[in-house]
């Protein structure tokens, strides 16, 4: 019987003491799919489905969302799950197929520098949003109904 | 891991080797189209991420680019994308009971095959509403 080497085994053989991040990642993977599921098709439902779906999204339907901390809450993990979830997946992507373990740290670097500037800014976003700003006379319509007048 | 022995079976006399888990026949499409969805949604991601924050750049520039999502073209584009996320989320379902599951590697062929079937009932639901959503008034 032939046997094939065991499928993604690390480049570096596993550290015999100290925390096992390979597990670790191998567990969030699952983990954060599962939440990821019902995150990703809330979302989708959401958005896409009720009402006139895609057509009904503007400034004032976020704006309406995050109104309510559930939103804020659902949106804030989703974000994380699955950039985390994402960015560690892509980094798998490059264990496999980088030619050189150069051009895989630079990889690695450049996913992982996209991953975390895109939480804080995602983050940011999210508790720093106002949905009545102040606005050019001609923009004021765009607002949610429920901003005072200015 | 443990290395999964090629299974043999008397009766199939194939010049095709005979495949594991991942090599050849389902297991191996269904991991093809694992890692290309997955890596699809990540770069769409980047990008939806810039797109949702100009809503703390002003009302006008968060509508005219999130407008474009709803002209035709990119209509169907997310239909693409919506086939590729309900793919890999089953699939990965798929993966999580294979890992977990006692039986799970004894029905991994037929849970792709439920994964399918459930992807086609998704999307039968899905494509039909949303095409209806993005053209219908096409041009206003
Ligand atoms: C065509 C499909 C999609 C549309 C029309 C859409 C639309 C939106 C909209 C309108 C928002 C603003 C806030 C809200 O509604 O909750 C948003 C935010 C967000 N979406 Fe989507 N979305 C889509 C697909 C996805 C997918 C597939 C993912 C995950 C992979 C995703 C992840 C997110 C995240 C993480 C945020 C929050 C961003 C932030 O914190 O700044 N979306 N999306
Ligand atoms: C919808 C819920 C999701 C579920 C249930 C899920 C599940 C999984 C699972 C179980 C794996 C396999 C990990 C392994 O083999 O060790 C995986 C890999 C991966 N996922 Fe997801 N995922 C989901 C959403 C996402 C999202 C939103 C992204 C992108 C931002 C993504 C990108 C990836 C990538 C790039 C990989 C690596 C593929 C590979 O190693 O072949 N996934 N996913």
């Amino acid at each position: 019987m032939s046997t094939i080497d065991a499928p993604r085994s690390s480049p570096t053989p596993a550290r015999r003491n100290g925390v096992n991040w390979e597990k670790w990642g191998w567990i969030y993977m699952r983990a954060s799919g599962v939440v990821l599921v019902v995150l990703i098709f809330g979302h989708l439902f959401i958005n896409l489905m009720t009402g006139d779906g895609v057509k009904a999204i503007d400034f004032a339907f976020v704006a309406g969302k995050y109104a309510t901390p559930f939103w804020q809450v659902w949106d804030l993990l989703m974000l994380w799950l699955a950039l985390i979830h994402g960015a560690n997946g892509m980094r798998t992507l490059v264990n496999d197929y980088a030619t050189s373990p150069r051009l895989g740290k630079v990889l690695k670097g450049a996913i992982f520098a996209s991953a975390a500037i895109l939480i804080i800014l995602g983050t940011l976003v999210i508790f720093t949003f106002d949905p009545c700003p102040a606005v050019p006379a001609d923009q004021f319509h765009l607002l949610p109904s429920f901003c005072p007048p200015q | 891991m443990s290395v999964a022995p090629a299974p043999r079976s008397a009766k199939k006399k194939s010049a095709r080797p005979g495949g594991t888990l991942y090599r050849g026949n389902s297991g191996m499409w269904s991991w093809v189209l694992h890692r290309i969805t997955g890596v699809a949604i990540f770069f769409f991601l980047l990008v939806h991420i810039l797109d949702t924050a100009l809503i703390r750049v002003s009302p006008e520039a968060y509508n005219a680019v999130i407008g474009t999502y709803k002209n035709p073209i990119m209509g169907l584009g997310e239909v693409g994308l919506v086939g590729a996320i309900i793919f890999h989320a089953l699939n990965g379902l798929r993966i999580i009971l294979i890992d977990f599951w006692g039986k799970g590697v004894k029905y991994q062929r037929l849970m792709f095959w439920i994964v399918l079937g459930v992807w086609v009932v998704l999307m039968a639901g899905f494509v039909p509403r949303h095409l209806i959503n993005v053209f219908s008034e096409v041009g206003n």
